[in-house]
């Protein structure tokens, strides 16, 4: 929505407006704190009771050359008074720290936002390296917008005229004084970034406290003096009554899997190699060795599938987490957690590719990869993350299928909701899913590869039980025996049995359920991080008088068992993917129905308008036939 | 208290019933006897011991031994061991792998695991040539050797093993020959008790596609010949008659006659527990293995020190924080910033 310039005045003060939804993007140089400011707007608009949801955007480059344009780091953050389902459209805010940051995002900015520049970053030199011939301040090329200028690096320098810190380390405060001004413009309290700061820096208290006194004096800037016309408000969310967190994707998938662990009575044991957009999982882990946990940094991709797939034999809960091309480095390790039929979860947190690719942007291209990107008859269950908070209820489902199965498992999230935060409504304990596994203890007709009527999984027997003795290995196996066979009926039967166990998961799946009409025209389905802006743009061509009915898949591997059903019940379906169409194509080829792809491969997530807009043309389109 | 002592544990007992699947003659027949033979000797209970392989020939083993095993994919069992230790402490265990399987693909896994000292006991049987691929060079194969992929004969330089495990800080460095029963046995013992990653190269022949590639040291007069059997504490001295010795220079190791005025006293006496690997290297370094050189082949202990496990750091830590942070799961879940929603739509911070 569009900022007013107007509001409620008491005399002397600025006026004050409340608004539903408002989306600000804190952009700057990679060094310049942005994603730490944009987190602590985001964690105290989420204590408020917002609903909201965050987009941060950093480039790969640790350090880009500063001021440049591949240096800019942006996060943007989206807070509202009713539910929302995406970062936003366009920001209604932008903070630039330097030139650089406001060429790379004016472009998004909506038509009248507000711009908080950073004057003292305005020099001739940083002009031309963020390519600007003349400067966009003093020009009339900023005049669709409303634009602040604020001496940001001159103010907080003088904050802290007293302070004994070196002028550079001075100089880095200058984000808590944006930030402290932004408290101000949206009406928010200061205490829980100071108490952060205090904890953060318990150490260092001089940091903490020179960090504090500029987000101050950024807040009394814009109160005392009239910088601002306009201050705003956005009123709690009406959230369904319970307690919340924020949470970021990998800090849910982090927890879903030590929930995993405690629900299933085993422990958890991560084998990973540092990769970005997954190594918030391993760095998370790493700090809940308490319970239980062990992580292990491998010395590759391999190294960390493989001592993940002996902690399973050892009985433990072995889970490898990746993006991409460690995915690829795996596929051998998959596997032989295929022909040994072990329990074993491996999380693909997708982005940008094919090869190294674009390392910190999202994509959902791994589909493909993940169904078939191993060697011979590979059936392995594929379940796909579709927002921040959903990776928990996602670690708990793959666990108990790989537990319940004997079989690796697969899930799929990506950049987008890993580093993105939401809301979390906080689940009771008591109320998720029970997951208990019983080794197996009898030695009386033990054999390896007997199998369960119904699931088809083998027993789980772990060495250190007496008279269980067996051997397993990536040779074909004979049934029951496990003994090493080469026989063609043999084989023939085993990779059958395979693709049926993976296959039988769906006995225990929840249908795909359709939301809106349950038959019609149009069919909006979507898998993984497309949720939010696919409900978002539904309930908007909705509102809008368009009838539309949208459905998100889960469980991708194996497909729901009315997924058939459901397609047949529309005249078209549409499916937004970031990828050249990977879903419609295992649809096609499973259901022989046509399938229209939307696809965006960018490296950022759809936007609403854009699936609405689609949606708009498709009806448009059935209208006029 | 009525306890019935269970049986000691005899070598049949680590016989499984699968058919054993080696060509007739190859020396993994006597490594296999050796360590069914050793097994029984530790101590361990029968369920407590796995088996870890990679591919190759040797990387059968585990189907023949009746104990847990686990035949895994090639290079890796290195890495599929350390995921086993460290999550399972009590249990033994063993890797078993191949010159090909172990410093070609699986260089990386066996460095990083010698490296950290995982507590594994790592059997590489060296025959110098790929034999389950059918007889292409590996990379211990001498320069100049013809094979199927080297039809000229190769340009590769080999690796010595020894060196690479001295190398990534192995505090276990040991060799012995598949056909040296009794030496070879004595040798796995000290492996099996070592507390760390203990690497033991098993020189094997492969009488199909690497016939004799030890002979100069394993044929009747080799043996003594060619053989140094290091002695921690004991002198260095070798030959038919033990008429030779090993002197240091204190840059070289340099073979003296014995007598003529020069005795034991002239030759080094060896420490295999030397804190500084450096003189390990330099002993590893003095043959390539065959027994053809000018320097005598040295077997038995090159190196053994002690020094902390990474298992054991690793179950330490987690066993020192679950105690000092009792935390539960419903705390975790919740984490340090939460609000709640009452009835009526109202926010407030903090849970409840």
């Amino acid at each position: 929505m569009t900022l007013p310039i107007a509001g409620q005045t008491d005399a002397g003060k600025a006026a004050e407006a409340t608004v539903s939804d408002v989306v600000i993007r804190f952009a700057g140089d990679s060094g310049d704190g942005m994603q730490l400011t944009g987190t602590q707007f985001t964690n105290t608009s989420a204590l408020i009771g917002n609903d909201l949801s965050t987009l941060p955007d950093f480039p790969a480059e640790i350090r880009a050359p500063a001021g440049t344009l591949p240096g800019v780091s942006a996060f943007q953050v989206r807070i509202a008074d009713h539910d929302i389902h995406t970062p936003g459209d366009a920001p209604d805010v932008l903070v630039a720290m330097n030139p650089a940051a406001l060429k790379a995002n004016l472009r998004d900015l909506r038509d009248n936002g507000v711009i908080i520049v950073n004057t003292d970053e305005f020099t001739p030199r940083n002009l031309k390296r963020a390519g600007y011939e003349s400067n966009p301040l003093e020009d009339d090329s900023l005049n669709a917008f409303r634009l602040y200028r604020v001496a940001l690096t001159t103010m907080t320098r003088r904050a802290l005229e007293e302070s004994e810190l070196d002028v550079r380390s001075k100089d880095r405060c200058k984000n808590f004084l944006a930030l402290g001004m932004i408290y101000w413009l949206f009406s928010r309290p200061l205490e829980p970034t100071i108490d952060w700061l205090r904890v953060k820096f318990r150490r260092r208290p001089e940091i903490a406290e020179a960090n504090v006194k500029v987000m101050k004096a950024g807040w009394n800037f814009c109160d005392i003096t009239d910088a601002f016309q306009v201050r705003y408000d956005v009123e709690p969310a009406k959230l369904e009554p319970g307690t919340y967190r924020s949470i970021h994707g990998n800090s849910a998938l982090a927890i879903g899997l030590v929930a995993a662990s405690r629900r299933s009575g085993l422990p958890l044991f991560l084998g990973a190699y540092p990769i970005t957009p997954a190594s918030d999982v391993l760095h998370e882990l790493a700090t809940y060795k308490h319970f239980g946990v062990t992580t292990y940094q491998a010395e590759d991709e391999i190294a960390a599938v493989c001592a993940a797939i002996g902690a399973s034999f050892g009985g433990n809960l072995g889970v490898s987490c990746s993006s991409g091309p460690g995915i690829a480095l795996k596929a051998e390790g998959i596997n032989l957690a295929v022909m040994v039929e072990l329990p074993l979860v491996i999380c693909d947190i997708q982005r940008g590719g094919p090869s190294t690719g674009l390392p910190t942007k999202t994509e959902q291209a791994d589909l493909l990869q993940v169904m078939f990107g191993r060697n011979n008859e590979s059936p392995v269950p594929v379940i796909a993350a579709s927002s921040p908070a959903n990776c928990f209820d996602t670690a708990l489902e793959a666990v108990r299928m790989a537990t319940a199965y004997m079989t690796p498992v697969i899930l799929l999230s990506d950049g987008y909701i890993a580093n993105g935060a939401e809301p979390w409504r906080i689940p009771q304990v008591e109320e998720l899913p029970y997951l208990r596994v019983d080794f197996h203890q009898n030695a009386e007709g033990f054999m390896p590869y007997m199998r369960d009527e119904q699931t088809l999984a083998r027993p789980w027997a772990i060495p250190g039980t007496p008279g269980l003795e067996h051997r397993i290995g990536g040779l074909e196996k004979e049934d029951v025996t496990g003994n090493v066979n080469y026989e063609p009926e043999n084989h023939d039967h085993m990779v059958r049995l395979r693709a049926e166990k993976v296959a039988r998961i769906v006995n225990d799946i929840p249908d795909l359920e359709v939301e809106g009409p349950q038959s019609g025209k149009l069919l909006v389905l979507g898998w993984g991080s497309t949720l939010g802006a696919i409900t978002g743009a539904v309930n908007q061509a909705r509102a809008d008088g368009l009838t539309v009915s949208r459905a998100h898949l889960w469980h991708i591997n194996p497909f729901p068992r009315n997924l058939g059903d459901v397609l047949d019940r529309f005249e078209r379906v549409l499916v937004p993917e970031m990828n050249l169409g990977q879903l419609a194509l295992l649809l096609r080829a499973r259901y022989l129905k046509d399938i229209e792809t939307y696809s965006k491969v960018e490296g950022k997530p759809f936007t609403r308008d854009e699936i609405l807009h689609r949606i708009e043309q498709m009806t448009g389109e059935s209208n006029q036939r | 208290m009525n306890t019935t002592e269970a049986p000691p544990l005899t070598r049949k007992d680590f016989q499984s019933d699968q058919e054993v699947r080696w060509c007739p003659g190859c020396g993994d027949y006597a490594i296999l006897s050796a360590v069914q033979q050793v097994f029984p000797e530790l101590g361990i209970p029968r369920e407590k011991f796995v088996i870890v392989s990679g591919i190759g020939c040797s990387s059968r083993f585990p189907y023949y031994m009746n104990t847990y095993g686990f035949h895994s994919i090639h290079g890796r069992a290195p890495a599929v061991a350390t995921g086993i230790k460290m999550t399972r402490p009590d249990l033994d265990v063993w890797v078993v792998t191949g010159d090909g399987d172990a410093l070609s693909i699986g260089g990386n896994h066996l460095i990083h695991t010698l490296r950290r000292n995982v507590n594994l006991k790592i059997l590489l049987f060296n025959n110098r040539v790929y034999g389950l691929t059918k007889g292409q060079y590996s990379p211990t194969s001498e320069l100049g050797k013809r094979t199927k992929s080297t039809p000229h004969g190769s340009v590769d330089f080999p690796f010595n093993p020894l060196n690479i495990a001295i190398g990534a800080g192995a505090t276990f460095v040991a060799r012995s020959v598949d056909i040296f029963m009794p030496h070879l046995k004595a040798v796995l013992k000290r492996a099996a008790e070592h507390k760390g990653s203990a690497f033991v190269e098993v020189m094997q022949n492969c009488n199909i596609y690497n016939d004799k590639a030890f002979a100069a040291l394993t044929d009747k007069t080799g043996r003594q010949q060619n053989g140094l059997y290091l002695e921690h504490g004991k002198p260095l001295v070798f030959g038919d008659n033990k008429d030779k010795g090993l002197r240091f220079t204190g840059t070289d190791f340099e073979v003296i006659e014995l007598g003529n005025g020069k005795s034991e006293d002239d030759c080094l006496v060896w420490d295999e527990e030397h804190a500084n690997p450096s003189l390990a290297f330099q002993m590893a370094s003095i043959s390539t293995g065959d027994g053809l050189g000018d320097f005598p082949v040295p077997l038995g202990v090159l190196r053994a020190v002690d020094a902390p496990t990474y298992d054991a750091g690793v179950i330490d830590q987690i066993d020192e924080l679950t105690t000092a942070r009792p935390q539960t799961l419903d705390q975790l879940i919740h984490g340090t910033d939460t609000w709640t929603v009452d009835a009526g739509g109202n926010v407030h911070r903090g849970a409840n």
